[in-house]
């Protein structure tokens, strides 16, 4: 039971079961529109390392990722919604994992699939690693594991799912390009001196506050 | 025809004509890192003339993850796991490897159990990574989807065997020095034994699809023609060099484990190209199979770990020592130099995948685009190994 919304006034949800059962279904059109999109999200074809290998066996007919509607990996950015950044993410593949995305058309999502696009995993104290995609993209959904099974991407999947479809197309909470704002691209970050730079989009992943250390007295 | 070297090759444009002495211009096209058919983070940069290679750049690092130098900073044992990933298909052969380079630094017996266990995991995954690059190669050719879906299907078989025994499906991280980790059961037996009975089955059915096909061999047939001598003198290994009529695998050569007691032949192709290349594959199946039935049936009984072995505070003492087997894509090796302490003090792989990629502008030269991708497929690379 839920109070009545803007997107359907004056209705409750045992109302709306009351009329689904004699065949009316009622809804508004940001649900009609979420509940479409939802079930067709196209994932990039894009494998990165280990995980890559169990997206591809989640696409295949043991785990079929079909049942989803997520079966259509494009291998162009321009018709992808989703970028499953899906293994190690080193210093001189992270802007071309950001190029990708920039070039991704809104409404986009991304999931860090596995250890290593979370935090870097197992190789995080190499010089070479990315200490987690999230310091440069927005991430959706985490998924751990090291691998993670292709069932765990599944669930990954429908978690996403179900953050489209509770999403608002209109008004405050509106995702970011129905904002006014417009231009939401990522910094490229490019190989410097000592490291790439920027080392992390500043938007994204905020500095740490600063410790305030007691002074002896 | 020769392509003017160019001032700055890998200044990010990806497509862009390049002047030359011919009367047409030359192009150039970045191939990767993001690219289906590359398998992975690879980049090629290659010049063409109209639809033809004339000059190709492979452009690797895109995944390097800094293996050895972790494996200095870290135990013997503790670099184990991450051998696992470097070929992460492979994780079994990966293993062994690794494994039988510590127990020559350190001179560790392996007991006959666990030697014919780890021979029954290793073809296995041999198994398991042809059966995936016949798949892949015949993505590659334009073949989207079904043999790839065949392949994956007795992949899972495999890897179902391998999550019962390690609780891992990829990631195994199975063999110790002096053994292996854990005894398999009679019921894993079984299963393993079920799974040998039914995949010759599979391989005649997967050749009825693909063997005598008419575009696979008119587009394998010929493509990427590697010569005997050039794949000696690069190094190349594995089914890429038995495929040019080289007899030479380690199985035999060296006779490590307990190889010697099996009785299999060693295919042999004739003309290196990419069919030969496949179909060495689809033979090399075939007695991986007759070395899992043998081993399945002479499997003795008695410990699977060597009781002396050491695992904590484990230091060889200085010295160095090479570990090599014949691993699916060929020599996989570790060379490990130790100073007495818990790390390695040098830990380098020898890994199949980037020396086999050595000669990948040889074989391009003078084919078109189309068949640059499945020459490359043929080569059967895994970026985790070869960016390391």
């Amino acid at each position: 039971m839920s109070d009545p919304t803007p997107t359907n006034p004056g209705i409750t949800d045992a109302e709306r079961d009351e009329l689904r059962r004699h065949g009316i279904l009622l809804t508004g059109l940001e649900e009609l529109y979420n509940w479409g999109r939802s079930h067709s999200v196209w994932p990039l074809n894009f494998g990165l390392a280990c995980c890559a290998i169990e997206m591809i066996a989640a696409s295949m007919a043991k785990f079929d990722i079909a049942r989803f509607g997520s079966e259509v990996f494009r291998p162009s950015p321009r018709q992808a919604d989703l970028l499953i950044v899906s293994g190690t993410v080193t210093k001189k593949m992270a802007p071309q994992v950001v190029r990708l995305w920039n070039q991704m058309p809104e409404p986009k999502y991304c999931i860090a699939m596995g250890a290593c696009a979370i935090s870097g995993g197992p190789f995080k104290q190499g010089y070479n690693v990315l200490k987690g995609i999230d310091r440069f993209i927005p991430v959706d959904i985490y998924i751990p594991g090291c691998p993670p099974r292709p069932e765990a991407l599944l669930h990954g999947l429908v978690q996403l799912q179900e953050k489209i479809r509770n999403q608002a197309i209109a008004g405050p909470d509106a995702p970011r390009h129905l904002q006014a704002e417009g231009n939401c691209d990522c910094p490229i970050p490019e190989c410097g001196a000592h490291d790439i730079e920027p080392a992390q989009n500043d938007a994204l992943w905020p500095k740490p506050p600063e410790l305030v250390r007691p002074t002896k007295t | 025809m020769n392509a003017t070297p160019l001032a700055n090759p890998s200044s990010g444009a990806h497509v862009r004509s390049v002047p030359g002495d011919l009367p047409g211009d030359l192009m150039e096209v970045s191939m990767g890192p993001h690219h289906p058919s590359t398998h992975g983070v690879f980049r090629m940069i290659v010049t063409l003339d109209g639809e033809t290679i004339v000059r190709l750049k492979p452009v690797f690092g895109y995944l390097h993850r800094n293996h050895e130098k972790l494996a200095e900073n870290t135990s013997y044992l503790g670099s184990m796991p991450y051998t696992d990933r470097l070929d992460y298909l492979n994780s079994m052969t990966n293993n062994w490897a690794y494994a039988r380079a510590v127990e020559q630094l350190a001179g560790i017996a392996v007991p006959e159990r666990a030697e014919y266990v780890r021979v029954i995991l290793a073809e296995l995954t041999r198994l398991l990574n042809h059966t995936c690059l016949a798949g892949f190669l015949m993505q590659d050719c334009g073949c989207s989807g079904t043999p790839l879906m065949y392949a994956f299907r007795e992949r899972e078989k495999i890897l179902d065997l391998f999550e019962s025994l390690s609780g891992s499906r990829m990631m195994c991280n199975y063999q110790r020095f002096g053994g292996c980790r854990v005894d398999p059961s009679a019921a894993w037996l079984a299963a393993a034994q079920q799974l040998v009975d039914g995949y010759g089955p599979f391989l005649d059915e997967f050749e009825a699809l693909l063997t005598g096909n008419e575009i696979l061999l008119a587009r394998t047939q010929g493509v990427g023609r590697l010569s005997a001598a050039l794949a000696i003198n690069a190094g190349v290994t594995g089914p890429m060099l038995r495929a040019t009529g080289v007899n030479y695998d380690l199985r035999k050569v060296d006779g490590y484990g307990v190889y010697p007691r099996f009785q299999f032949r060693i295919p042999l192709g004739e003309h290196g190209d990419v069919y030969d290349r496949y179909m060495i594959r689809i033979l090399e199946m075939r007695e991986s199979l007759a070395i899992l039935r043998q081993a399945l049936a002479g499997l003795p009984a008695g410990p699977i770990m060597n009781p002396a072995a050491k695992l904590r505070g484990f230091r060889p003492k200085a010295g160095e020592a090479y570990g090599r087997i014949e691993g699916p894509k060929g020599e996989i090796g570790f060379h490990l130099v130790s100073d007495g302490g818990p790390n390695p003090w040098r830990y380098h792989v020898r890994a199949p995948s980037f020396i086999n990629l050595t000669i990948l502008e040889d074989l391009c030269l003078g084919h078109t685009v189309a068949d640059a991708v499945i020459i490359l497929g043929s080569i059967d690379i895994v970026l985790g190994e070869v960016d390391r």
